[in-house]
């Protein structure tokens, strides 16, 4: 098992820094002058610049300016916006909205996703199956965005259920709307996915055997099908965190909850492009690591992956 | 080969049939067959794919997939029970312990993520209610027993971590772990290389003898039934065509589709001559023929045969059986009967 | 090669039962006819799609003329659809914002569906170096969360249309498409029909066309056609953030972003948001029933 971490460790570090890289040199390396690219159309004082230019180390090469910009990641240094905020110090008061936000969004979609989807594939074409298809087909064809405003406006503006936005009653109060509407978006995906592979484990050869040993039908659904059926459903989940990250950073602005999402899209309104490669860094690197653990939870699940 | 003709038998199945729900409509996969098994004995069912010889075991042990497949009719005895009307929890009660099954390819047959020790041990703790430790150390000796060299540290492999053939015996050291009276063997040696084959049915037989428990094999292999079987059940087409004794049947086949697949084998006697293969292929069960499904390949057919099917009856010899309307004469060379 | 081998060849194609695998086009358009759900859904693209082509055909009015007074109107008998906050006849805008939608989902799932077709086919048909480039790249890509990928992008631009954005999706979403082609191509490289082909001493680029195109491009089919949906969605989604279209141009996805400010003018928010819905939920219904006929073995 350590050897596969460690192996997968090993794959995601040139990723890691190949994409990172690759976010930088295209806002950095973009002909013209990219101070004036980040700071948009504002006009800046000759200083600001000057201190711009030494902070990214724009005179230098730009792998260099690269490293450097790593570097200064890696310690904590962020930078500032324009205004003088501290990325970092930002950061920090910023992401525990965003992980509520996410945690929760997460957790009502597996509860959601999973559950009908094991049951449905497990009684394949009954009630629940049919019912569970029309629903989710109904919750893909809606776009993430509408559902949000729609929710917003009728469960909080209309029916006062809700704050409106902000994060001011905390967790769960300020959270609960927008985790819900963000965790049933992402339920559809998963219900299906689990769905389609309980219903295909159920037919593998080893279940006939575990019917042949005269197990009962519950054992054979939590001994043998369902741990079998989760191999594909976590890299499912492993993938969509990444809809769930998107949807916050939607979902943050929407609902106004300062997380870092919001933050983001600030960001895109001021047309502040180094925040933006900041943040996405940041974000980047972040999501790679939780797919990182999901591989060796993956690992932990397949023996197969593990002893390869 | 002593007969226990009067001694009760263990397994009893008569007139079984099975039909699947299918895209195009209701198909015959087993239609009335009936065999019966003895303790201490190996049945063995040969046919070829399709011709209902796995439907027919899975029926009886209830792990057929149903939908689609359905029993429509028939019984199948065993101590004085009718396995295809007991309850759900009452067949479980039997299937597993009393009567277990082994599989053609052990690689999917086996859970992929959990040890072998674990999946052998879940039959003592399910069925017997043993402990946790005292399952795996049962299911150490077993594997011992079925011959795999460091069985005590080999419980704790997973199935991908052992060879075809070691595969087979981990199979069926699971078969035999609650010392069943019944063993079916669904083509288990199908998937295997020729030497490891002959490891895997010597470990059966060896079994057999200690236990005497009764041995249903099935197999499309001539060569396999000709080896190992007392009695031996011919299908074609979800059929019976001939059943008997293994040394009557092949050696005075009474079906026109055992001879030819008699003939078929190679053999030293005929060598340098053509081998005679059996004309056309298995009937698609979708569209049987009129009358005697084996039609259209046969040598002898007339006019008999296709209006009318060819009931199962004795046959000439003692507990003999065939299903041709030319069993009660005597088969001329080739095609003269026409 | 010769012409002996060319027309051996073409034989084993026709011998290889393609209606197994995957119906053939008159088939899967009948079996679609009569599904009602697949006719009301085609029928909404097709209005949808006649609306971004000829939006005059649904409204003479021009979007652009505006009047400052009427900003925020409500609905009404000859104005529909109200105003928007430059008082401009808020109907004509919504038809009018129907033509980015429709542009980038359908460039969107044509060019998307040729370059994963291609690279797949690639990838799948020569192991090796090819495959490894085409498959790497796309783990790279796929290690990323879509969302933030994208803005980091359109970062980059600064003025962004419709085909900075349909390009971005598909710079993003090809390798899923890529990896199921690959897949196929992978299983139907060994079928006997392309073995034969070769041994016959037909070249790489006759059996990709001839016989591993045909045979491996249904599933793929199928998935495109759900995507279509995703990428209507997609690009509102990034304009909302202000990351996608910019005005002067007329979206959805922009009419949605100012209402947000509007809450009070349920009707800035409303139209624009039903048309969306009916786009993505007629791309999304279609794309699933023709998933369905395409591939019975994805059936779900």
């Amino acid at each position: 098992m350590l050897r596969f971490a460690l192996r997968r460790l090993l794959i995601m570090i040139p990723i890691a820094v190949i994409v990172t890289f690759l976010v930088y040199a295209m806002v950095f390396a973009l002909p013209g002058d990219p101070i004036r690219a980040l700071s948009g159309q504002k006009p800046l004082a000759e200083s600001v610049i000057a201190a711009k230019r030494a902070y990214y180390h724009l005179n230098d090469p730009l792998f260099v300016q690269y490293l450097h910009f790593m570097g200064n990641l890696l310690k904590g240094d962020l930078g500032q916006t324009f205004d003088g905020q501290d990325i970092g110090e930002q950061l920090a008061l910023r992401w525990p909205v965003t992980l509520q936000l996410g945690l929760t969004a997460l957790a009502i979609q597996l509860v959601l996703g999973l559950v009908s989807g094991v049951y449905a594939g497990w009684r394949r074409d009954g009630l629940v199956d049919r019912a569970l298809l029309g629903a989710t087909l109904g919750v893909l064809a809606v776009p993430g965005l509408v559902a949000m405003f729609f929710a917003q406006s009728f469960f909080a503006v209309e029916l006062s259920w809700f704050p409106v936005s902000g994060a001011t009653d905390g967790w769960p109060g300020s959270y609960l709307l927008p985790a819900t509407v963000l965790g049933v978006l992402g339920f559809a995906g998963l219900a299906r996915v689990t769905r389609t592979s309980i219903a295909e484990v159920a037919s593998a050869d080893f279940v006939r055997t575990a019917r042949a040993k005269g197990l009962a039908p519950n054992r054979i659904l939590w001994g043998h099908v369902l741990r079998n059926a989760m191999l594909p459903v976590i890299t499912y989940i492993g993938l969509d965190l990444a809809g769930i990250l998107g949807g916050a950073i939607i979902t943050e602005g929407i609902y106004n909850l300062n997380g870092i999402g919001q933050f983001m899209f600030r960001s895109i309104a001021m047309k502040e492009g180094g925040v933006v490669v900041t943040l996405s860094t940041v974000l980047l690197l972040g999501y790679m690591l939780v797919n990182l653990v999901v591989d060796l939870l993956y690992g932990l699940l397949d023996p197969r992956v593990r002893h390869v | 080969m002593n007969r226990p003709m009067a001694a009760e038998p263990l397994l009893d199945v008569r007139d079984l049939s099975v039909e699947f729900d299918t895209r195009a409509g209701r198909l015959r996969a087993v239609d009335f067959v009936s065999w019966t098994l003895h303790r201490g004995r190996t049945l063995v069912i040969l046919g070829e794919s399709g011709s209902g010889k796995s439907v027919s075991t899975q029926a009886i042990t209830g792990i057929l997939d149903s939908p689609p497949g359905h029993v429509t009719g028939g019984q199948a005895l065993f101590d004085g029970m009718d396995l295809l009307t007991l309850t759900e929890r009452a067949r479980r009660g039997v299937v597993g312990s009393r009567i277990s099954l082994v599989f053609q390819d052990a690689l999917s047959a086996l859970n992929p993520v959990h040890t072998v020790g674990r999946q052998i041990a879940e039959l003592y703790r399910v069925h017997r209610g043993t402990s946790r430790s005292d399952a795996m150390k049962r299911a150490a000796e077993m594997l011992d027993r079925v011959g795999i060299p460091g069985a005590r540290g080999r419980v704790h492999d997973y199935p991908h971590q052992f060879s075809g053939g070691m595969r087979q015996r981990v199979m069926i050291a699971m078969a035999l772990a609650l010392g069943p009276e019944v063993l079916i063997a669904d083509e288990p040696t199908t998937a295997l290389d020729v030497t490891v084959q002959a490891q895997i049915l010597e470990l059966l037989a060896e079994i057999q003898a200690d236990t005497d428990m009764g041995v249903v094999l099935i197999t499309h292999d001539l060569a396999v039934a000709a080896e190992i079987a007392d009695d031996l059940v011919v299908m074609y087409a979800g059929r019976v065509v001939e059943s008997g004794a293994t040394a009557d049947v092949l050696g005075d086949p009474q079906h026109p589709y055992t001879q030819g697949l008699l003939q078929s084998v190679p053999s030293a006697e005929r060598r340098g001559q053509d081998l005679p293969a059996i004309p056309g292929t298995p009937p698609d069960l979708m569209r049987l023929p009129s009358g005697c499904p084996f039609r259209p390949r046969c040598p002898h057919a007339h006019d008999r045969c296709v209006t009318e099917r060819p009931a199962l009856q004795p046959a000439p010899g003692e507990l003999r059986f065939g299903a041709c309307h030319l069993l009660d004469q005597p088969l001329s060379p080739e095609g003269a009967a026409r | 090669m010769s012409d002996t081998a060319l027309a051996t060849a073409a034989t084993a194609a026709e011998l290889e039962p393609v209606g197994e695998d995957s119906p053939r086009g008159a088939a899967v358009l009948r079996e679609l006819l009569r599904k009602p759900r697949f006719v009301l859904s085609a029928l909404a693209i097709l209005v949808i799609a006649l609306m971004a082509a000829f939006p005059r055909l649904f409204t003479a009015t021009d979007p652009t003329v505006c009047d400052l007074k009427l900003s925020k109107g409500a609905p009404s008998a000859a104005h529909w659809f109200g105003y928007d906050i430059q008082g401009c006849d808020y109907y004509a805008n919504v038809i009018y914002g129907a033509r980015p939608s429709v542009l980038v989902s359908v460039s969107v799932c044509v060019v998307g569906f040729a370059v994963a077709c291609v690279l797949g086919m690639l990838a799948g048909y020569f192991p090796g170096f090819v495959d490894s480039l085409v498959s790497r790249t796309a783990d790279v890509l796929f290690a990323l969360p879509g969302l933030v990928a994208m803005i980091v992008i359109l970062q980059a631009f600064s003025s962004r249309s419709v085909w900075t954005i349909a390009f971005v999706i598909v710079l993003l979403g090809w390798p899923a498409g890529m990896r199921l082609m690959r897949s196929t191509v992978l299983s139907v490289r060994t079928r006997e029909y392309v073995l034969a082909s070769r041994a016959l001493g037909a070249g790489a680029q006759h059996i990709l066309r001839v016989h591993i195109l045909p045979n491996s491009v249904a599933p793929l089919l199928a998935m495109t056609t759900l995507t279509v949906g995703a990428a209507v969605g997609t690009e509102a989604a990034l304009t909302f953030l202000g990351i996608g279209l910019q005005p002067p141009t007329i979206s959805w996805g922009l009419q949605i972003a100012i209402a947000a400010s509007y809450r009070d003018d349920v009707h800035l928010f409303l139209f624009p948001a039903l048309l969306l819905t009916i786009t993505v939920m007629a791309f999304m219904i279609t794309g699933d029933t023709v998933r369905d006929a395409l591939d019975p073995k994805l059936k779900r």
